[in-house]
């Protein structure tokens, strides 16, 4: 069972809809691997029915009802909407936007390993993703690289291998894959989640069974994402 | 009853209990589009297309799970996220191989969900101001609970305290309740 759940913000940002597409992205995919997380999300849905109960009508227009009932026979234009949705925005996805975007690109041990919500973003094998060597002991991925106020990495800790000590210029959250890693808060295994700010100073450690590999989302200030602000965080981040 | 309503709606394509459920639900559905940001003619459009999914996927709805306004509640959140905010949603896929699926519930652990919908109001309505209030603009307003706290310019801690304190509230108060 998992220890460590998403913040329970989080996750009422991500039943009332509000959550950036970064965060959300982790949110889903800690759900997959989380029964009580699951059960949790649908408890705040709860809360936004109730609240929803609880509001002042608007008005409708005068023959709503009438309009509504004229297109019940209608075929619904469900599959165009999805589609366009998995194809999501331009330069948003490490993967090329395509129809085959999703589980019929990746192998089974892909599918067993990474989440369907993630999937999406990216193509092909874990393997063969665009991994930068960051160190020796290190290796990161970037996936939605135009997200403005936000990094979004997938992680590759060799096993039993340290992450030098850094800070964080905004909060971090750190979704765990395969493997594990330990830091002074615990130690986190398959879909745990570890919450680091500029209060922590963090040197996480890879278990010994394997290599690590984590969901890591950063919501960097804006003012660390100009040019400036990219070389500094070549300092302060990994 | 509106439990009662929907599984008619399904089972018999009953479009006088349809009518009621329009009835209650358009409205709401269209002041919450309104409150984040839709104006009257979206709002008014996006309104009716959930209530046409409502039609849709009545068959889908399972009273043991949800009550029907958290039902209603998901659909209009994601016509939302999808007509309003325009992102990609990233969303469990109940038939993903990574999947770990749920213990199976005891029997007695079912208790209806309309039920629970109705102690939950009355939950709310005991909350302090405050609390309730962030709750109010978590689901009613689109910002995280971060751009919340730079709009009552407090600290981010104090909104995810109060935030947590509220939510902790509702889940002894739903307890008490049983």
């Amino acid at each position: 069972m998992v220890q460590h759940m998403p913040p329970e913000e989080l996750l009422l940002d991500y039943a009332a809809g509000s959550l950036p597409e970064p965060l959300a992205l982790l949110v889903a995919t800690q759900m997959t691997l989380s029964p009580e997380t699951r059960a949790e999300v649908r408890a705040l849905e709860s809360l936004g029915g109730a609240l929803l109960e609880e509001t002042e009508p608007a008005e409708m227009a005068p023959h709503a009802l009438d309009s509504v009932l004229a297109r019940l026979d209608e075929k619904p234009r469900a599959a165009s909407v999805a589609a366009g949705r998995r194809a999501g925005k331009a330069g948003d996805a490490v993967a090329e936007a395509g129809s085959s975007v999703g589980t019929s690109s990746v192998d089974d041990e892909t599918a067993r390993l990474l989440p369907a919500p993630l999937r999406v973003y990216l193509e092909g094998r874990v393997s063969d993703l665009p991994w930068r060597q960051r160190g020796g002991q290190v290796a990161e991925c970037e996936l939605l690289p135009d997200h403005a106020g936000y990094r979004t990495r997938l992680i590759r800790i060799k096993a039993g291998a340290g992450v030098p000590a850094h800070t964080h210029a905004g909060r971090e959250y750190t979704l765990v894959l395969d493997g594990s890693f330990s830091d002074e808060t615990g130690r986190y295994a398959r879909g745990d989640v570890a919450v680091a700010d500029d209060e922590v100073d963090h040197q996480p450690i890879a278990g010994p069974e394997r290599d690590c590999i984590c969901l890591a989302v950063t919501d960097a200030p804006l003012k660390m994402t100009g040019p400036v602000g990219r070389f500094l965080n070549f300092f302060v981040d990994m | 009853m509106s439990a009662d309503l929907l599984e008619a709606v399904a089972r018999d394509g009953d479009k006088q209990a349809f009518a009621a459920l329009f009835a209650e639900y358009a409205p709401r559905i269209k002041a919450y589009l309104r409150r984040l940001g839709a104006n009257d003619g979206l709002a008014e459009e996006l309104a009716q297309e959930v209530m046409l999914t409502v039609w849709r996927r009545a068959h889908l709805f399972d009273r043991r799970q949800a009550a029907v306004s958290t039902w209603v509640f998901t659909i209009a959140r994601n016509k939302r996220i999808d007509a309003i905010r325009r992102d990609r949603w990233p969303e469990v896929d109940p038939d993903d191989p990574a999947l770990v699926p749920e213990a199976s519930e005891p029997a007695d652990k079912m208790v209806e969900a309309d039920q629970r919908q109705a102690k939950l109001r009355k939950a709310i309505a005991t909350l302090p101001e405050q609390q309730a209030m962030l709750l109010r603009m978590s689901f009613f307003e689109d910002k995280s609970h971060s751009m919340i706290a730079e709009e009552l310019k407090l600290p981010l801690g104090t909104v995810k305290s109060r935030v947590r304190l509220a939510l902790a509230r509702m889940r002894t108060m739903l307890e008490d309740l049983q």
